[in-house]
């Protein structure tokens, strides 16, 4: 219960502080499933090692120990994590449900009003054209998904970019990225450490969809020129949109396509799996070492109750009535209630 | 992700490939600055399509009240309609402009810039372009 139990939180410091600097090096898709596998699993080690945390606390409580028939000094004695430890974890615990609950229940909002929004946008194509001057483009996810571009956009790109930007926007469509924004926005609620990884989540799904749109089109300078007169006329409209804009995003995108395809390499991605193996593990192993303090300490509140009572403590290892002492081994052993 | 290969089914490529070209067409409707005529439309679209596909297309989408219709010389010319769209449109520019947490699930084609952000673009374009890319339309 030492170290491991502190293992997931240093994961999540790892992940939050390596994925911005290393996405864009990969091919946007597997770096897009890494992100979201990465963010799953680190968020849930996060709960887990809070969770054990703020459970080791409780179980010292006598009113809980009472309850769980086992021995509070046993457990003060097994354990080392201070009670400040244990109501801190136990706070942010709280903060990080709260969280992914308010989050959740706006996320669903919005998808079903992006759903509603698909069904009213006028005709039932795949493709929306608002009459409106300014330059706007986007998917909106729903069933089916539509694109949403208006007119203003359509007329400052070319022929060829605008094939580009129903491609792009199609991808984006086609793989369900809006389930990818989901998990992520989910994650970073859970834990704000998160947050850059979401960041960077948002700006390898675009790239994903411009390398497709790449694919496509068969020519990456085409989809390269569409991106850059698109923020360029954004930029030049009179009333600029007051996003939160993820500055300098356009650039980046403009010179990776404006460079080879990036290539597919395996080993960091590989390198991170194992992280996140580590993560659970270590999680695995305060979980079951905590199991055993609460076995041991159940042993101790049993024999110290027999004594009370004037029973002889049973010296015979099978079949005594307290059960065997679970300090004995270690290891995810058979003690399960 | 590549639709159009094998291991699709036919009829599930071929919808959304028709889906495809109607968007196609209608972008390049509402880009142009006056009607079409079906060799236009023809012309504007990336590929070698049919002219017939092209026409199919323009008719299909006239039956769905997307396009109107004119006759002009020996053909017809097209152009979007306009005003059905109007009262989504105000919506989602209002949405836009104003800013709300719903734009979240957006994915926006792309993001805004900072001056730096401009400067750098018109760079990157102009060099690979060989002409200016503020030029454009």
């Amino acid at each position: 219960m030492t170290v491991s139990v502190y293992v997931p939180f240093v994961v999540t410091v790892v992940l939050a502080a390596l994925a911005p600097r290393l996405a864009g090096r990969f091919a946007p898709r597997p770096a897009a499933w890494a992100l979201a596998g990465g963010s799953l699993v680190t968020a849930l080690g996060w709960l887990g090692s809070l969770a054990l945390l703020a459970f080791t606390g409780l179980a010292q409580i006598p009113e809980v120990a009472r309850e769980g028939r086992w021995s509070v000094t046993a457990v003060r004695a097994d354990d080392p994590v201070y009670l400040t430890v244990s109501a801190i974890a136990a706070v942010t615990l709280l903060a990080s449900l709260t969280g992914l609950a308010v989050s959740a229940a706006r996320q669903v909002r919005h998808l079903l009003w992006a759903r509603r929004e698909c069904a009213r946008l006028p005709g039932d194509l795949e493709l929306a054209v608002l009459d409106d001057a300014s330059p706007h483009a986007f998917a909106l996810p729903g069933a089916p998904g539509r694109i949403v571009v208006s007119h203003g956009m359509l007329r400052c790109l070319g022929d060829a970019e605008r094939e580009a930007l129903l491609a792009h926007e199609r991808a984006h469509l086609r793989a369900r990225h809006h389930l990818f924004q989901t998990a992520w926005r989910l994650t970073a609620a859970v834990c704000p450490l998160l947050r850059p990884v979401a960041e960077t989540g948002g700006f390898v799904l675009e790239r994903w969809a411009d390398e497709e749109a790449a694919a496509r089109l068969g020519d990456r300078r085409v989809v390269a020129r569409a991106v850059g007169r698109a923020a360029l006329a954004s930029a030049k409209a009179p009333e600029r949109a007051t996003l939160a804009a993820t500055g300098g995003a356009v650039p980046q995108r403009v010179r990776a396509l404006l460079a080879p395809p990036p290539p597919r390499r395996a080993l960091p991605l590989v390198a991170g799996a194992a992280l996140l193996a580590v993560s659970c593990a270590s999680l695995a192993e305060a979980a079951s070492d905590s199991e055993h303090m609460i076995d041991g300490a159940q042993f101790v509140a049993c024999v110290t109750a027999l004594r009370d009572t004037g029973t002889p403590v049973p010296p015979p290892p099978g079949h005594a009535p307290c059960g065997h002492p679970p300090r004995d081994h270690h290891g995810p052993g058979p003690h399960r209630h | 992700m590549r639709d159009r290969k094998i291991g699709e089914s036919g009829e599930t490529s071929g919808r959304r490939a028709r889906g495809e070209l109607e968007s196609g067409v209608l972008a390049a409707l509402w880009a142009a600055s006056g009607p079409l005529t079906a060799r236009q439309v023809q012309e504007r679209l990336p590929g070698d399509l049919a002219y017939t596909t092209v026409l199919t297309i323009l008719s299909r989408l006239h039956d769905k009240n997307t396009l109107v219709r004119h006759r002009a010389g020996r053909g017809h010319v097209y152009a979007p309609v306009r005003d059905e769209a109007s009262d989504t449109a105000q919506r989602m520019h209002t949405l836009l402009e104003r800013g709300s947490d719903r734009e979240a699930v957006l994915t926006r084609f792309v993001s805004e810039l900072s001056e730096q952000d401009e400067q750098l673009l018109y760079r990157l374009l102009g060099e690979h372009d060989g002409h200016p890319a503020d030029e454009g339309p």
